[in-house]
């Protein structure tokens, strides 16, 4: 396809928040926002769904209990159980530290590494920035063109009477999102 | 979601987004000053001490150490359980503050977080050490083996602490790390030689700080935060077991987690002060890190410090309820016996020196904070000192009752473990963003004095956002 997008640059969080509200208040659809911090409120005005990473980190933890408690049962009642002044094999309370110590590093583990996969985060990606200044002061809405050359001007005079401070256009095939 | 307009600001100076950029990276970009050569210095040559007293007890054995068949635990282990505790104040910070939304924790979270990073790597190195043959240490993970195979015993405090200490120190790791990412981001746009970009490239994986990867960043720091709270309160927990489980009178005791919980918090804090009001004066972050952020540090101080001395003063008391002859005399040996000056050095720093915060003009003069912040961290040592070495050298049989006096060594190797702490610190401040610049930036101008005015103007017309503001703008100053 050869859509190109139209980005708006604004420099304050909160010119940003009213920009998107009164952008989406049009029907306009915005794709992405690129912000240097997590701006709130952002999330909620753009309709992004809340994450489903929260599942993995339980699903991993209960994953985590159980590989603990079946370790530690297979190792100590079945393939070695040790005589300790005839106290009972399977210790239940006395494994309950490791298995709250593998529960708690399953869940982190994996959320972390869902949070880099679900955002296509990995070590020496190559940063695809629209303003350089983004990371740092710099705040970027992103809208599909439309196809019809006069939505165009619409969309560009909207950015500005929201307070974008720069409008630029670009290919997709140039700019790749997460 | 504005603040009162009586609370002060938590960043001062009317700083814009770009500026705290500037200043946060400016240890990076720029060429590291005089002072800290001469700081790194001096870490490197006390590291290297120690790793010289290291290597000399590796090929000696643990022989060369101070210990005895009655003493057989003392300055490692103690250095171990210093150590670990100072962690916890890192976790306290980036962890159950956050649950708190306490906005003051942004911008010392990430310099206490790598705090409790590399104190985890001091307090790793004394059981390392104390195993006498460290190139063994595989030995107490539950690995098939020749011996048929006989695995390591669920059922001991050590081996808890084993997966304790590692589960601690990975989950930080990674809990820093994924707050560092967007802020390597910056970095990586920010620097301009390019092996330095390119290694920060890296780094930062890739970030661009979309809408959608902040959403999920900002969930995933929260299930970390509730994960590492219950974390972080267990790893003392489980150093308090490897005491409280084995019948030695003065270990043998229910009080010991939330005593040493609260123990490590307030050694944490200790550690915090010290750091914080040097780095914070060296790298001219005063407007980042605040006497507010001090004045909130010390009142935590003050708390902690509090709750150990209830727990010393509770342990005294039922050592003479509970009837036990040897836990009684346990604790007078302590207080007067031929360690009297460890106790009493001890519960001066740890009980009393706080005290003194309780005035507002200690707390906010920062010579004072700084002296109060030292004396808490030589108290929590002495602390660990009293506990552990106390309760052995005079046992159940006078006969092998002995003194421990520890050798050079073990001088050496608890200096030397300061020394890389401290290089490791000083590594962190030239090479990574010391402050949480994103997270900065994100409450930076909520708490700004002219957001709240504004706020204030538009509460009557425009009324979505939700501002709980009682007083006029006017009474800010008190």
């Amino acid at each position: 396809m050869n859509t190109k997008e139209i980005y708006g640059i604004y420099d304050d969080d909160l010119v940003l928040l009213d920009a998107v509200k009164s952008i989406k208040k049009k029907g306009i659809n915005i794709k992405e926002a690129y912000t240097p911090f997590p701006v709130h409120g952002l999330d909620n005005a753009l309709g992004i769904k809340y994450s489903r990473l929260p599942y993995v980190a339980f699903g991993f933890g209960a994953l985590g209990t159980l590989t603990a408690i079946l370790m530690q049962y297979y190792m100590l009642v079945i393939d070695w159980p040790v005589n300790i002044g005839g106290k009972p094999h399977f210790a239940l309370p006395s494994f309950i530290p490791i298995t709250f110590e593998l529960t708690v590093l399953f869940a982190s583990f994996s959320i972390v590494g869902a949070f880099l996969a679900s955002n296509g985060l990995y070590p020496g990606k190559k940063a695809k920035l629209i303003d350089p200044r983004q990371t740092s002061d710099r705040f970027v809405l992103v809208i599909d063109t439309p196809d019809i050359q006069d939505d165009i001007e619409n969309i560009k005079n909207l950015l500005k009477n929201t307070g974008a401070i720069a409008i630029k256009e670009q290919e997709t095939e140039e700019v790749e999102h997460a | 979601m504005v603040e009162s307009p009586i609370r002060e600001p938590l960043v001062t100076g009317k700083k814009t987004y770009a500026q705290v950029s500037d200043d946060v990276l400016k240890p990076i970009v720029s060429a590291p000053s005089k002072e800290w050569w001469i700081a790194f210095l001096i870490s490197a040559t006390v590291m290297m001490i120690g790793l010289g007293c290291m290597t000399y007890t590796l090929f000696v054995g643990i022989g060369t150490w101070g210990l005895n068949k009655t003493v057989g635990w003392a300055f490692d282990i103690t250095n171990f359980v210093f150590w670990v505790g100072i962690g916890h104040a890192g976790t306290l910070i980036s962890a159950i503050l956050l649950l708190f939304r306490q906005g003051w924790r942004q911008s010392i979270n990430r310099a206490a977080e790598a705090m409790t990073i590399f104190a985890v790597i001091c307090a790793a190195i004394f059981p390392g050490l104390h195993m006498g043959r460290p190139w063994l240490a595989f030995w107490v993970l539950p690995l098939p083996n020749t011996h048929g195979s006989l695995w390591v015993n669920f059922n001991s405090p050590l081996l808890w602490d084993v997966f304790a200490i590692s589960t601690y120190f990975s989950v930080s790791l990674i809990f820093w790390y994924t707050g560092l990412i967007p802020d390597l981001g910056l970095v990586r746009d920010k620097v301009t030689n390019p092996i330095q970009k390119k290694i920060y490239n890296t780094l930062s994986f890739g970030w661009t700080g979309s809408a959608r990867a902040w959403h999920r960043f900002e969930i995933t720091s929260l299930v970390l935060a509730g994960l590492a709270t219950p974390l972080v309160l267990s790893v003392h927990t489980i150093v308090s077991f490897d005491f409280a489980t084995s019948v030695i009178p003065g270990w043998h005791t229910t009080i010991f987690p939330p005593y040493f919980v609260a123990g490590a918090i307030f050694s944490g804090f200790g550690m915090v002060l010290t750091l914080m009001i040097i780095t914070r004066e060296v790298l001219n972050l005063k407007d980042y890190i605040t006497d507010g952020h001090m004045d909130a540090m010390s009142k935590i101080v003050i708390a902690t410090g509090s709750m150990v001395g209830l727990a010393y003063t509770t342990e005294f008391f039922i050592a003479w309820y509970s009837g036990s002859i040897y836990e009684r005399f346990t604790f007078i040996n302590r207080a007067m016996g031929p360690y009297w000056w460890a106790y009493w050095a001890m519960f001066t720093c740890n009980v009393f020196s706080p005290q003194i915060m309780w005035f507002k003009p200690i707390r906010s003069n920062m010579k004072w904070v700084f002296i109060i912040s030292l004396f808490v961290n030589v108290g929590m040592w002495f602390e660990r000192y009293v506990i552990i070495v106390t309760s052995l050298h005079r046992d159940y049989l006078p006969s092998s009752w002995q003194m421990y006096y520890p050798t050079w060594t073990e001088w050496g190797i608890m200096i030397g473990v300061f020394g890389i702490f401290f290089t490791l610190f000083l590594l962190f401040t030239r090479l990574l963003p010391v402050i949480a610049i994103a997270e900065v930036k994100s409450i930076m101008k909520v708490t700004s004095d002219e957001a709240k005015e504004k706020a204030l103007k538009s509460s009557q017309t425009a009324g979505e956002l939700n501002v709980n503001v009682a007083h006029s703008p006017d009474n800010q100053k008190f």
